[in-house]
């Protein structure tokens, strides 16, 4: 090497011819090691590197390489090079836009956050369809699908739009030029601008036949309606101006014809007028599943389909003359009340059917024009159901028999949804042409040639209108995330149009809608309303036969289909929130099932079971409709007519969804001639399904205190202290009452000065929806722990809407036979039987989130003070200093508190929206997002509140009353929920907290909660 | 004390002839002996079930509590049942080393060594639970209110689970120490007969430097008493404390005010039950039983069957008062535990801790070796479904119907247990053959007076 120094060990070694010293030296020193393992030894002694220097290279490098392998934080945010105006960090921008996506129709207006639409909210200034219901406000989840298709496709392959425009061009114009028919299959659309798009294209291509599908079809409502008013839509109904309610399994407060009607329905429940002279609406539901609407009935009958034909018969028959046919004897005392409850009550009465067949519907509006219903407003039809049963059928059986050569299917997914989806599948991929305009990869577009990638609805224009006169306008609320066009511009460039929608819409609305109003001001409010000047000529309904509704017998067993609160029609199944979304009836979740009564379970042998961990287990059953066989799982529903089955639409998706949302059955399979009532075989199954149900007991246990109910008789007629009663406490033998400063053992929190939270529920206004569920979930970024978790009861909801079923035929009995229970025989046995739900039960339903107890009792358990009070009245949670003992969960008596037993964000285990950069975009940075081993619960949306006080003070300006408001009772469109402060006298909330009705949950515990209940008050004779 | 007169009537506490120096040899014998195959084969076993329980903990820790069979209602299930069961364990130790000696019951010496050898090593098991049951045991030192940099942040001492990190560590220091200074002058014996240079260096330092003084003596008897006197609290204080953890909620089957007692006469039942059980093979094992007599394991079945009876009367009060409160959650609980899908280990409490002990009237089945010996461990088992009944059976329907759910273990709740079972029977295994397993020094005391030899030699002369 480099050195070249020589070492002298002795002066003799000068001599190098000197052998006695080369033979020492080789004798005593150890020689020099050979060089010859180095290639080269001369270039290494020549080399100037030293061994130092080698030492540094080597350390350099070892470094060097080192630090070149750890890769540094990538942190991918962009600052933006030029600041728009609006978007200021922290600060959210709403929106008021529109959803519609053929099943849900709704405006809305969207928070965003640096840009990125983050929650639903509901637009309560739109005078149509101003309310979200669970599935809008879980819509925005669906924008940051990971699945989302992000380009066009061709034959499965990705392309580009410029080589997906050149393809379908030339095929389309080959096939014009041939004249060969091509259907355009679009949901339910009443876009002003997009019909007329829609014609434009057809004026290019006239091969083209547009026709409208709804997947679950309104058909024979509409037929009816256009026979005798001659439109094609649906009579609105206004429920608010209603007395008497009779349904014939109609479920207006889930989708019948559209829903929509929760706000109005509430309003005239709630008993108000005079002290001692209140009055509200009674409601008679006839049903066979035991839905939203009947679980909310003052009387709710049982019945097969054939039994609700005669009802509306015999209701018909008796108002309006005829033979009136005699009901069964069970079914006649209802009927008969129902009917004299709808005669008094005159104009204020109103009759809604669910049946589908064109004479049933007629009758309902030959029944409501002869009432001169108030509530029935033939003359505002509502616009969001257009489908055409026939035309969808002859399409379909065109498409499979080959007589039309192309389908464009514009969000729709028929492979999917329609009952012979499979054959029409085949059918599909023998086409010359087939186009799909989706955002997902489902089953129509993966048999279907080219694939057009659709934006989300908020990333789209649009523009709709519900209602004669009733416009909405739809905007994007972030820049398309892929490389996605919405259909219409597709349309407009492949008919030669070179414009883009949002031209055409702004174009459409001046020149035809606005009448010089400003279109910026209809685009900043997401509506714009006209007079309407349609003019109807009065039908005359005597032509009407019903003799074969008054004739219709049941054969067999009945399967009703119907659709859930959580999935609709199933667009959105690869949506967590949805998935996790408990029904509000079964309170299952990632599910469908077949619901059966009681009587026909034990008949047929199936059975629900719980196993050791409390988890729900039900029999597979065997059903066959028409020749088709399903196997599904079976859940008792308490209330189920007997001789009937339910099963709900929208589980059972394979394609487009992660492996976790692939739950259940497709019920669309049945759903053959558009028909909800199906004849059914069922056979049990020696197999078991596991469920992930989240409330395993369904009785209240006489528990008479925990819903507070009475009957509008006693409300009127008696004291408070007889159906409020405040519980007492014994003190030196003088009873006071526990909320009594007398019998308190706490220090009273000061709560004179600041705000002081209060929220109210309405047990008579709350339907049991759930919106508030998905708006908390959304709000709060709570997170989703799938099926496997929530059947061991670890679901993390922060609201939860509990369901009860009366184990007798009224709660009011239950609470009696409890109170007549003595001795310890008559316990044992008298409670076993109260576990069990009636076979018709009264059905109540109670949100309970966290009640922000003044005396709290989780705070006092808190080891480390994670779990403290705040001035405001809120029970708060420090989640970084909790270190997850439970112990403040356990002593909670309520049971509001969600423990994180795993990490539910960025982990694969729980491969849902928090584990992927782009469902992540949906949390709210406002919100923490709780790690594992940590506890949770609702914060009374302490972001909102304070962000109402910090505005206010930015302002320099009081607080209104209308400023506080939480995720929940921002998202209840019926005002079950009433959030504010109770310091400020002028506020509802502390109007409501006077009222005679206000309760709070377990009293008697003596935690004086911040969250107060009214008493549920029901329109029935009392029991 | 050594010149005490007994009875003639009285059964001699050492039996067999022993003198002074059989007794330093019996005593020394398991610790200079070499192990049999019986030792490695269970501590083998105790050993691979410590590692197991190591395992999953490893796995909990690592992954989180869901890897436990709780849920949103039942937030405590088998941690916190087997840190009580544990902690009650731990109860018999003080109680026959500092209460006895108070009480000058002489029969306690053949038996506190092991008594407080089993407190202290059940109450390391019991110490793990509070820890490992947290969401985020890395933070635990939380609970300790030590001066922080986290502002203003302090424990919240309203909190029973505050209480009990105290009662269980002042418990824990006391006990050892306690338990040490009684060592000192039998490590020094064991130290003295050393051959070893290791040993000898080991057993000097052990020993604290003993040198059988006078003065030693004499101060060593002096500690011996102060520490009984302030252990004797603690006896009473930690498991009252631990009943506070559930006296002190809201739960209907927690909330209820005859907790502390009937805590406290539970848990010197099943330490005395473990002790029977320890103490049955260990007598015979290493050979002890002329120091271990059947009289020893009479006296200690009494004990269980009194605390057992009292257990018995604390259920039985609980469920008249349920009833007699008048309030319906209360009413239902207790309903509901005797009653409801958890009957079965209602029943297995009663059978086990209320009705077995009952056979201790007998004398026969008293002093009948094997009979104790299952009886202790029917009453562990008796203890363990009395804390769980307390706990899970309780949370698992409490007010709103809507929230009751049930409780099912997984195998990593069952492997934990298992582990710190296997845990206390290596540090029990370990303590048998190093450290000297009879209070020799305290025994020679009473040999002249209760020695079988003795009691003869005497009776005869007189």
């Amino acid at each position: 090497m480099a050195s070249n120094k020589t070492y002298w060990k002795n002066l003799a070694q000068l001599d190098t011819s000197d052998e006695a010293v080369k033979k020492l030296e080789h004798n005593e020193f150890v020689s020099k090691l050979p060089k010859d393992f180095l290639s080269d030894e001369k270039t290494l002694d020549e080399s100037s590197t030293s061994r130092r220097d080698f030492l540094k290279y080597v350390g350099f490098s070892t470094a060097a390489a080192t630090i070149a392998a750890c890769e540094g934080p990538v942190i991918k945010s962009v600052p933006y090079v030029v600041q728009p105006e609006q978007i200021r960090p922290g600060i959210a921008n709403y929106y008021a836009t529109t959803i519609a996506d053929g099943y849900d129709f709704a405006s809305i207006l969207i928070k965003t956050r640096e840009g990125r639409p983050i929650k639903v909210e509901s637009n309560k200034d739109a005078p149509t369809l101003g309310c979200a219901n669970a599935r809008v406000h879980a819509s925005v989840l669906s924008l940051y699908d990971s699945l989302r298709l992000q380009g066009p496709k061709s034959n499965g392959e990705d392309i580009s739009w410029d080589n997906f425009y050149l393809q379908t061009d030339s095929m389309l114009k080959a096939l014009a030029a041939s004249g060969k028919e091509i259907i355009l299959l679009i949901p339910t659309l009443p876009s002003p601008t997009s019909q007329k798009i829609i014609s434009d294209f057809i004026a290019v291509y006239p091969n083209v036949r547009p026709v409208v599908y709804d997947t679950i079809s309104s058909d024979t409502a509409l037929n009816a309606f256009e026979k005798y008013y001659g439109q094609r839509a649906l009579a609105d109904y206004n429920f608010s101006k209603a007395r008497t309610i009779v349904s014939i399994d109609a479920d207006f407060l889930g989708d019948w014809q559209g829903g929509g009607y929760e706000a109005g329905y509430a309003s005239s429940r709630i008993p108000n007028g005079d002290h001692k002279k209140a009055d509200m609406s009674q409601h008679f539901q006839f049903e066979s599943n035991m839905s939203l609407t009947g679980a909310n009935a003052d009387y709710r009958i049982p019945c097969n389909p054939a039994d609700q034909k005669n009802i509306l018969a015999f209701i018909y028959d008796s108002l309006i003359g005829g033979n009136v046919r005699e009901l069964s004897e069970e079914l006649n005392p209802l009927a008969q009340k129902a009917l004299t409850a709808l005669t008094k009550s005159g104009t204020k009465g109103v009759l809604v059917s669910g049946i589908e067949d064109e004479v049933a519907q007629a009758t309902v509006l030959a029944i409501n024009t002869y009432l001169k219903s108030e509530a029935f407003n033939p003359e505002s039809p509502k616009l969001i159901r257009q489908g055409n049963a026939k035309e969808v059928l002859t399409a379909f059986q065109a498409i499979e028999a080959g007589t039309v050569s192309g389908l464009i299917s514009v969000g729709v997914n028929p492979v999917f949804s329609s009952s012979n989806g499979k054959e029409l599948g085949e059918a599909i991929k023998n086409l010359e042409f087939s186009l799909s305009f989706t955002s997902k990869m489902d089953e129509t577009a993966s048999v279907s040639q080219f694939v057009a990638a659709t934006p989300h609805y908020l990333e789209s224009w649009g523009d709709y209108e519900f209602k004669p006169g009733h416009f909405s306008l739809a905007q994007p609320t972030i820049r398309p995330l892929f490389n996605t066009h919405q259909f219409q511009d597709v349309l407009l460039r492949l008919a030669g149009r070179n414009t883009k929608l949002y031209d055409q819409i702004k174009a459409y609305w001046n020149e035809n809608i606005l009448n010089l109003s400003s279109w910026s001001k209809a685009l900043h409010d997401g509506y714009f309303s006209v007079e309407s000047s349609q003019e109807f000529s009065k039908p005359s309904f005597s032509e009407l036969n019903i003799s074969e509704l008054r004739k219709a017998s049941s054969k067999g067993m009945s399967l009703v289909l119907y659709t859930k609160t959580g999935m609709g029609d199933g667009k959105q199944a690869n949506n967590p929130w949805l998935q996790e979304f408990p029904d509000p009836i079964t309170r299952v979740s990632w599910d469908n099932y077949l619901t059966v009564s009681l009587t026909d379970a034990e008949a047929i042998g199936l059975k629900n079971t719980n196993t050791a961990n409390g988890a729900l287990n039900g029999s597979y059953a065997t059903i066959i409709v028409g020749g088709k066989t399903l196997k599904v799982p079976i859940i008792i529903q308490p209330g189920q007519a007997i001789g009937t089955v339910g099963l709900s639409f929208g589980y059972g998706k394979r394609m487009g969804l992660k492996d976790e949302m692939q739950t259940g059955v497709n019920a669309f399979e049945l759903y053959q001639n558009f028909n909800k009532v199906q004849t059914v075989e069922i056979s049990a199954l020696d197999e078991e399904h596991e469920f992930a149900c989240v409330q395993l007991h369904n009785t209240l246990m006489g528990r008479g205190d925990i819903i507070k109910e009475t009957t509008l008789e006693i409300f009127n007629t008696k004291d408070k202290k007889y159906w409020n009663k405040m519980p007492q406490v014994s003190k030196n033998h003088i009873e006071f009452d526990v909320t009594s400063p007398e019998v308190d053992m706490w220090q009273e929190f000061d709560r004179s000065i600041g705000h002081h939270f209060n929220l109210s529920i309405d047990l008579n206004s709350c339907t049991g929806c759930g919106a508030c569920v998905i708006a908390c979930h959304a709000e709060n970024n709570v997170p989703v722990v799938g099926k496997r978790e929530v059947r061991k009861s670890r679901d993390m909801h922060w609201l939860r809407i509990d369901r009860y079923y009366s184990s007798a035929d009224s709660f009011e009995k239950d609470n009696k036979t409890k109170e007549a229970i003595s001795g310890i025989g008559d316990s044992l046995s008298i409670f076993g039987k109260m576990e069990q739900a009636a076979e018709n039960p009264q059905v109540a339903f109670q949100p309970v989130m966290c009640q922000h107890c003044n005396h709290a009792p989780c705070e006092t358990v808190c080891p480390v003070a994670a779990t403290s009070h705040g001035r405001q009245g809120q029970n708060h949670m420090a989640y970084n200093r909790c270190i997850g003992t439970r112990y403040c969960a356990n002593n909670c008596p309520y049971k509001v508190r969600r423990f994180n037993w795993f990490l539910y964000n960025k982990n694969d285990e729980f491969d849902y929206h928090m584990n992927n950069d782009l469902g992540r975009m949906v949390l709210n940075p406002d919100v923490v997002v709780r790690s594992r081993g940590v506890m949770e619960k609702c914060s009374m949306c302490i972001q909102m509140t304070q962000k109402t006080i910090l505005d206010a003070k930015l302002e320099g300006r009081e607080i209104k009353d209308s400023d506080w408001n939480c995720a929940c009772s921002n998202a209840c469109d019926t005002g079950a929920m009433v959030f504010g402060d109770l310091n400020d006298e002028k506020s509802k909330v502390a109007e409501l907290h006077q009222g005679d009705r206000m309760y709070h949950l377990l009293e008697s515990v003596g935690t004086k909660p911040n969250v107060m209940y009214q008493v549920k008050v029901r329109n029935t004779d009392e029991v | 004390m050594a010149s005490h007169y007994e009875a003639p009537i009285r059964k001699p506490l050492v039996t067999g002839d022993k003198t002074y120096h059989d007794v330093t040899v019996d005593v020394a014998a398991p610790v200079e002996g070499v192990a049999n195959n019986q030792w490695w084969i269970v501590f083998g076993i105790a050993l691979s079930a410590l590692l197991w329980g190591v395992g999953c903990i490893i796995y909990t820790i690592s992954t989180g509590i869901g890897t436990w069979g709780l849920n949103k209602t039942v937030g405590w299930a088998w941690d916190i049942t087997n840190f009580v069961w544990w902690v009650g364990i731990g109860h018999a130790g003080t109680l026959i080393s500092a209460v006895l000696l108070l009480f000058r019951q002489k029969w306690r010496m053949a038996i506190n060594r092991s008594a407080e050898a089993m407190t202290i090593f059940s109450v390391i098991q019991a110490g793990l639970f509070p820890i490992i049951h947290m969401g985020r045991p890395w933070l635990a030192y939380w609970t300790l209110p030590i001066p922080n940099g986290f502002g203003s942040l302090w424990v919240n001492f309203n909190s029973p689970l505050l209480w009990d990190v105290f009662a269980i560590s002042t418990y824990l220091s006391v006990s050892l120490v306690f338990w040490w200074t009684g060592l000192l002058p039998d490590f020094a014996m064991i130290r003295d007969r050393a051959v070893l240079p290791f040993q000898k260096k080991i057993y000097s330092l052990l020993s604290f430097g003993w040198s059988g003084r006078a003065k030693d003596w004499q101060r060593f008897e002096e500690v011996s008493l102060v520490l009984a006197g302030l252990a004797t609290p603690l006896v009473l204080s930690v498991h009252t404390i631990v009943s506070f953890d559930f006296a002190t909620s809201v739960i209907p089957g927690w909330h209820t005010t005859i907790f502390p007692p009937y805590f406290v006469a539970g848990a010197i039942f099943s330490g005395f039950a473990m002790v029977n059980t320890l103490l049955i093979i260990m007598r015979k094992v290493s050979n002890l039983e002329n120091y271990i007599t059947v009289q020893h394991i009479e006296l200690m079945n009494i004990v269980i069957m009194i605390t057992g009876s009292i257990v018995g009367v604390a259920y039985i009060t609980e469920l008249f008062i349920a009833w007699y409160s008048g309030v319906e959650y209360e009413q239902y609980a207790f309903l509901n535990r005797a009653t409801g899908p958890y009957w079965w280990a209602y029943w297995s409490m009663m059978t086990c801790n209320v009705f077995s002990p009952q056979f201790m009237w007998f004398k026969k089945l008293r002093t009948s070796i094997m009979f104790s010996f299952i009886i202790s461990i029917v009453v562990n088992i008796g203890m363990w479904f009395e804390r769980f009944v307390i706990i899970v059976t309780s949370l698992h329907r409490d007010y709103l119907p809507s929230s009751w759910t049930m409780f099912s273990p997984t195998f990593v709740d069952i492997g934990i247990f298992i582990g710190t079972i296997g845990f206390f029977f290596v540090l029990f295994l370990l303590y048998a053959r190093t450290f000297p397993v009879i209070a020799q020094a305290e025994v020679k005391t009473i040999l002249k007076a209760s020695g079988e030899k003795y009691k003869k030699l005497r009776d005869s002369k007189s």
